[in-house]
């Protein structure tokens, strides 16, 4: 008997349009969550400071462009879904999701992306308003590298997204799974090209950064966006680590979830 | 032994000696219970439900009746897959709960009053979104299956409100008509009437008969209120400290466990207690109100007496209320039956 019935992705497309309904009645957070990743915005004078009171291998242009991409970056790439899960569990509100027939993780991926398709409205203002003060900054990147930055930030955002909904795993265990977030996002702020781009890391750490994924969920996408010399990256080898490490969460995560649904008792639900 | 309503069909729901066990820590209060809590954990397993069985028929609706913490909750959440048992087995509609087979969670729903399912910002039109996607009710179908539930529940005209802006009563009447749009053929409802005021109350339970007429549905259903029991379930399932402990006819247990019955006469002028005393054992007697407890054999015999010996100026002849058996039994000091409330589980 053929199955009449819509499939996956009309489910999809449900839960996209009723997130991004339900990220627009908070618009206003909206933009303050946005403001509050601001940290690159404010590294940027610092580092454009010091590039133009002293000889560096980087001019302040390039600070500037490596900072506003980075930014766009982390924005495109935000994750939360290990607050989220915690609280589920915690509460019991995840045994609303369990009866419906489609894995819970499709809610919180597809409220993820809803977020970013709010947010982009106040991006592009905001990046536009970044021309406005810096217009020497401005360039527009070629096809090609605008093709493998977008591609290689979906990759970030899909790692960070196994890797934190991997961590929020432990909430099954913990009442207090989002505190190994907090040391994750320790090494996430040194290791990923975060407060400075990799190329003025020394090089042992440099090469240490690049035997975990920090550096692949931000300086990477970044780099490739800006196709620069002072930038250097190497699309295909970050697109395979990150795809390698998507996969080792993946199935981590899968396991720790059948073992996790076994411990949960549904408290207060 | 009391009678089971029947209904046709083999069982939808058959529970073999369900058993969840919990293990939970103990910690003293304070500062050194804390530190000792730290360095030595102290644990303890409750037997949250012990080797319960039971079976329920397809278009059976039962009540879950128990106290606080009998496990009647628990039950549920083992029933729908959300927790997986300690021992025993379930099935439901065919499938073991926990495996979460796609077909199972299309079959089935788990209403619980105090928890929501939709989502607080929203109009309820765009949950009703979601459940229609994720349930993959054809789109022809989802309007006209909206527009019956509304009007049994009616709640047509509030639909397209913020979630938090709907009254009680309005939102558990949202709940119900989201958690039953892919019309689930067995239905779990744990306090579905909680802090509803009594029109709701009754609405809610006219909807509920009308779901399980028109669907044929298989329900079952936990409340606090015996108002929702006695109006919906025939058969009633009762936990206490996580064994079953009664499983039968509504009817039957109060036979069971009231063999007595309510005599209360209005007196035309007041009277000595003793002369009422002589006609039987006084339950209470206020004003020119009197009520007798009367064991059932004896029943003829007493309202006879009464009618002969009094200034009768009404004389009513009823069951005790359901909730003070309940409670009686399960406070232990239950008169009308010595022996343990234990009765064989369903076949």
């Amino acid at each position: 008997m053929i199955d009449a019935r819509p499939g996956r992705l009309r489910r999809v497309v449900a839960l996209l349009g009723v997130h991004y309904d339900e990220m627009l009645e908070y618009r206003a957070e909206l933009v303050l969550w946005m403001l509050s990743g601001s940290l690159p915005l404010i590294l940027m004078g610092v580092w454009m400071q010091t590039a133009a009171s002293r000889p560096m291998a980087l001019q302040p242009i390039d600070f500037a462009r490596y900072f506003i991409v980075l930014w766009l970056v982390r924005q495109a790439t935000a994750v939360w879904v290990i607050y989220n899960f915690e609280a589920a569990v915690v509460e019991g509100r995840l045994s609303q999701r369990l009866l419906q027939p489609i894995d819970p993780g499709w809610h919180d991926f597809t409220e993820h992306v809803a977020e970013r398709l709010a947010r982009l409205p106040f991006l592009v203002a905001l990046v536009g308003l970044f021309a406005l003060l810096y217009p020497e900054a401005v360039w527009l990147p070629r096809p090609a590298a605008l093709a493998t930055g977008l591609a290689l930030t979906a990759g970030a955002f899909m790692t960070r997204f196994a890797v934190q909904y991997t961590l929020a795993m432990v909430a099954f265990w913990s009442e207090r799974a989002s505190a190994l977030q907090q040391l994750w996002f320790l090494f996430y702020i040194f290791l990923s090209g975060l407060m400075a781009p990799l190329t003025l890391f020394p090089p042992s750490v440099r090469t240490f950064a690049e035997l975990t994924p920090f550096p692949y969920l931000v300086y990477m996408p970044t780099a490739a966006f800006l196709d620069s010399p002072a930038f250097p990256v190497d699309v295909g080898r970050a697109a395979l680590v990150l795809t390698g490490w998507f996969v080792c969460f993946a199935v981590l995560n899968r396991w720790l979830w059948r073992r996790g649904l076994r411990r949960y008792s549904g408290m207060g639900a | 032994m009391s009678q089971r309503p029947t209904a046709a069909g083999d069982p939808v729901i058959v529970v073999d000696r369900l058993t969840k066990h919990y293990r939970v820590a103990d910690k003293d209060p304070g500062v050194l219970g804390t530190l000792r809590h730290f360095v030595r954990r102290k644990h303890r397993v409750i037997e949250a439900v012990k080797s319960v069985s039971f079976d329920i028929a397809p278009g059976e609706i039962v009540g879950f009746l128990g106290p606080n913490g009998a496990g009647k909750t628990t039950t549920l959440k083992m029933l729908t897959g959300l927790v997986h048992p300690t021992a025993g087995s379930v099935r439901v509609a065919g499938h073991d709960p926990f495996r979460r087979a796609a077909r199972f969670l299309e079959d089935i729903t788990l209403v619980m009053g105090q928890k929501q399912q939709l989502i607080w910002d929203l109009p309820t039109l765009d949950s009703l979104r979601i459940n229609a996607a994720v349930y993959r009710i054809p789109p022809a179908e989802v309007r006209p299956r909206i527009d019956r539930l509304a009007e049994m529940l009616s709640i047509g005209d509030v639909l397209a409100q913020p979630v938090r802006k709907l009254s009680l009563g309005q939102r558990m009447k949202a709940e119900l008509l989201a958690a039953l749009l892919h019309r689930p053929s067995i239905v779990f409802l744990d306090e579905p009437t909680l802090g509803l005021d009594v029109n709701a109350q009754t609405a809610v339970r006219a909807f509920l008969r009308e779901y399980n007429a028109e669907v044929g549905a298989t329900i079952l259903l936990t409340s606090h209120y015996m108002a929702d029991i006695t109006a919906l379930c025939e058969r009633v399932l009762l936990v206490h400290d996580g064994a079953l402990v009664y499983d039968g006819a509504l009817a039957d247990l109060v036979e069971r466990f009231a063999p007595y019955r309510e005599v209360e006469v209005e007196l035309e002028h007041p009277v000595e207690r003793e002369v009422l005393a002589a006609v039987a054992e006084i339950d209470t007697f206020e004003g020119r109100v009197v009520r007798w407890l009367v064991p059932r054999d004896a029943l003829t015999q007493v309202v006879a007496r009464a009618l002969e010996t009094l200034p009768v100026h009404d004389l009513r002849v009823s069951d005790p209320p359901i909730e003070q058996i309940i409670g009686r039994l399960f406070d232990g000091r239950f008169e009308g039956s010595a022996a343990p409330p234990t009765h064989p589980p369903a076949a």
